[in-house]
């Protein structure tokens, strides 16, 4: 419903012939550049030692969807906030395209939090309930007119707008809350964690939704959410957080493809990656009875020890004896493919990310027509073009 | 799953509940009141065991995240609802699940500010209302609570000698923090301002209120009313050594503003000869505490300030202000407070709080002795009111509102002929 294509005046933005020859919306004005930067970003907490937002690094781009993602005390909340201006900054700059907003109060920012409240009044028409921030801001008349109406296109709430709210489906409720937004038109959306209230499926379905009106609007977001599918899934790029400290800036793929590090390796991608820590050998790592080869370049400065990491699509079934044996525990069929989860026989060998009490199973996706069955052992190894390596230590990628 | 109960006073006729149907769809015997309209979430009023309790629908994080907020508020003295409980784990009659149902217990004469309006407005009252939330926030935000979500919808109110007090209802995007940025309390303020001119412009649309009132004026006074009491509350004031009085004062004009000094800074530069106080911890309740201490009584705040008038000029009238105070209490509370508000006949007891009714009749008698050109006395003034007032007032005990934007319920509350 809300992704197809934007008419020229949907967006409302004036336009231009653009040099390929298709039309591209231009924003004027204060709008021309709403790019974002945080810059050495800093926030301690009173009574803190260390911060909760450390010298933060991003630069979003103009019309850019960026994804902040991390489990909780990541200072994902933080570093918006820092944004919104309702976190002090103790070190560094926040940049609203060339403006220095780092010590401008939350209303002189020009961000919208969306979705932070979205009552609806029940007296007042649809378009009034879109506009009405606009009335206290003193925006004339004709004007809010002009801007609930184009928002409402946008938002497939044309029909509805002299209707009361109470005619109106929870989805459409929703998007007048967006609307609300939408009419102030602001440099920058900002979303806390938005889809949190909602039952699953109603998440999956606002989920498209967002992404798709952010892109139809151009609008540079900022989004938080601990959850990486939701990442993964709406952000033109992602932006993963541990303790304070960003831990990788990119798109969905390149983060899912080469992760910077264990922590996000681990943490990006459902089920998750394999992480196993084995020994260093010559010319590659030990993984069981194979050696995997890795180019020696990779593995200067690594220790003794380094940690492979195999996402289970990259799981490899191999014959008896070669790599590494597991004994499987549960299957889940999934029709076309299963999911075995397995603990490796040699009970020397543990997987990272485990909790004291709770082992991490070994994770592999076989074919819908070979899965085996619970008990037996299987051997495998990973899929050489698609396996990780990162030192045992500081966790960094060593594989290119 | 079984059905999961959490409450801090369990209640087995909880159990009698139709908890494995939405709440939507309860049937109307349990509920207090039919509430109307739209919601963010489906909230309901339901009678147990003789009190009333709101039931909210809600995923079961957010429930037990409020919960704990509505506790951590109670157990920092703050005026806000009283959490009851939460029942998770509960399954509609095909086995699917539905969200928790978060408790909270209704406050007794509190009033929805809908209810309020819907009642036909004493003139000024919109303005005594956006002063009771501005009291509030100022409150919430010294202890460091962030609202997240300030509205007329999301506090109730209950009158107060006249004017109101309010009550935080609605602490689901709220959160605790040390203390509060200065940009988390404007960001709230401007929030207030924005949701107040909303609710205004609702009540208009739906010929609430009068169309001269101007929503966006009256939301504009949530800022003003916040700052200055904020400045008065935590400024830092300077002045000359000689000046000591200046402490006294400071403490004096906090004091008549309703709030407590439970820490002042107090600084000297070095030569010595200017000092600069600063409160640190400013308690709200002044009068509402004193009056606690000698009579028992808990009323509020502006509540306590009336009776404590009435008690200081019962004490200076009965010429004992050589006697103990404590003493001089006692006889006042047994002598003139209790006899006055048990002389309301027990079919009328639900229209007014007893503090508040002794409000009222203290006023009351002041427009009898005003038209008779001499002293009346309170008992004369007690039996007038009740024959001629109290009866054409609404009940108030129970008034039931319900969330951010349902319709009006005062309507579907009976009211005695």
């Amino acid at each position: 419903m809300l992704d197809e294509p934007c008419t020229p005046m949907c967006a409302g933005f004036s336009l231009y012939n653009g040099s390929s020859g298709t039309f591209l919306p231009v924003k004027e004005g204060k709008d021309a550049m709403a790019t974002v930067k945080f810059d050495e970003s800093t926030r301690i907490y009173p009574g803190n030692d260390s911060p909760s937002v450390d010298r933060l690094n991003i630069d979003v781009q103009d019309g850019e969807f960026l994804v902040l993602v991390g489990p909780s005390g990541s200072g994902k909340s933080t570093a918006l906030r820092m944004l919104a201006g309702l976190e002090e900054v103790n070190g560094g700059k926040i940049w609203i395209g060339d403006r220095d907003v780092t010590n401008l109060s939350p209303k002189d920012r020009d961000v919208a939090m969306v979705f932070q409240n979205y009552a609806l009044y029940p007296h007042m028409s649809v378009a009034d309930n879109m506009g009405f921030a606009l009335k206290i801001a003193g925006v004339d008349k004709a004007e809010i007119r002009k801007r609930v109406e184009e928002a409402a296109k946008i938002l497939d709430l044309e029909p509805y707008l002299e209707r009361k709210p109470k005619a109106l489906s929870g989805g459409q409720r929703q998007r007048v809350a967006m609307g609300r937004a939408i009419v102030r038109s602001p440099q920058v959306f900002l979303m806390d964690e938005p889809l949190s209230n909602l039952d699953a499926k109603l998440r999956v379905q606002t989920r498209t939704q967002i992404a798709s009106l952010q892109r139809r609007l151009g609008v540079t977001t900022v989004y938080v959410t601990h959850d990486q599918v939701e990442a993964m899934t709406m952000g033109d790029r992602i932006a993963v957080l541990k303790d304070g400290i960003l831990q990788q800036v990119a798109t969905p793929r390149e983060m899912y493809d080469s992760p910077a590090n264990v922590f996000v390796a681990g943490f990006i991608g459902s089920p998750a990656m394999n992480l196993i820590s084995v020994p260093v050998a010559d010319g590659g790592v030990k993984f069981g009875s194979h050696t995997l080869e890795v180019p020696r370049d990779s593995l200067k400065g690594a220790g003794s020890n380094a940690i492979v990491g195999v996402r289970p699509e990259d799981v490899e079934v191999t014959t008896d004896g070669q790599g590494l044996e597991i004994t499987v525990d549960v299957v889940e069929e999934l029709g076309a493919d299963a999911y075995v989860y397995g603990t490796p026989s040699d009970e020397s060998i543990s997987l990272e990310g485990g909790e004291d009490t709770i082992a991490k199973p070994f994770i592999a996706r076989v074919d819908g027509r070979r899965v085996p069955r619970k008990g037996d052992k299987i051997w495998v190894q990973p899929n050489a073009s698609h396996m990780h390596v990162f030192n045992a230590e500081s966790g960094a990628r060593l594989s290119s | 799953m079984a059905l999961q109960i959490t409450t801090a006073r369990p209640d087995p006729a909880l159990l009698d509940l139709p908890w494995s149907t939405p709440l939507e769809d309860w049937p109307e015997h349990h509920l207090a009141a039919l509430p109307r309209g739209i919601s963010r979430h489906v909230v309901r009023f339901v009678r147990l065991s003789g009190r009333v309790l709101a039931v909210k629908e809600i995923k079961e994080d957010i429930a037990r995240r409020e919960y704990e907020m509505l506790r951590n508020l109670r157990r920092l003295d703050q005026p806000s609802v009283e959490p009851f409980g939460i029942v998770s784990g509960r399954i509609d009659a095909d086995g699917n699940p539905l969200d928790a149902c978060l408790l909270t217990r209704h406050l007794k004469f509190s009033l929805p500010y809908r209810a309020l309006f819907s009642q036909g407005l004493r003139p000024g009252t919109e303005t005594r209302l956006i002063d009771a939330l501005a009291v509030l926030l100022v409150r919430l935000h010294l202890m460091g609570f962030f609202w997240g979500d300030v509205s007329l919808s999301n506090t109730l109110f209950r009158r107060d000698a006249g004017s109101f007090a309010a009550y935080l209802v609605d602490a689901e995007t709220g959160e605790l923090f040390a203390r509060l940025s200065d940009g988390q309390r404007a960001h709230d303020l401007d929030i207030a301002r924005v949701n107040i001119a909303g609710e205004l412009m609702d009540l208009q649309a739906g010929e609430l209120l009068d169309e001269d009132v101007d929503p966006v004026a009256i939301s504009n006074r949530i800022v003003t009313r916040y700052e200055e009491l904020w400045v008065e509350l935590t400024v830092t004031e300077e002045f000359d050594t000689g000046e000591r009085w200046r402490v006294e004062e400071r403490i004096r004009r906090l004091n008549s503003l309703g709030f407590d000094v439970d820490e002042l800074a107090i600084t000297t530069d070095i030569d010595g000869t200017t000092i600069s106080i600063q409160p640190k911890v400013v308690d709200a309740g002044h009068h509402s505490r004193r009056l606690l201490r000698l009579t028992g009584l808990d009323v509020g705040e502006n509540q306590a300030r009336r009776l404590l008038n009435d008690l200081d000029s019962y004490r200076a009238g009965m010429d004992r202000q050589n006697d103990d105070e404590e003493l001089v209490a006692h006889d006042w509370l047994t002598r003139i407070y209790e006899p006055i508000t048990r002389r309301v006949p027990r079919e009328l007891s639900g229209k007014l709080e007893p503090a508040e009714l002794f409000h009222e009749v203290l006023e009351h008698r002041w427009y009898m002795a005003e038209r008779e050109q001499h002293d009346v006395a309170i008992e004369r003034a007690i039996e007038d009111y009740v024959a001629s007032i109290l009866p054409s007032k609404p009940d108030e005990v129970s008034v039931v509102g319900v969330d951010t934007v349902e319709m009006p319920v005062i309507a579907d509350v009976p009211r005695r002929p």
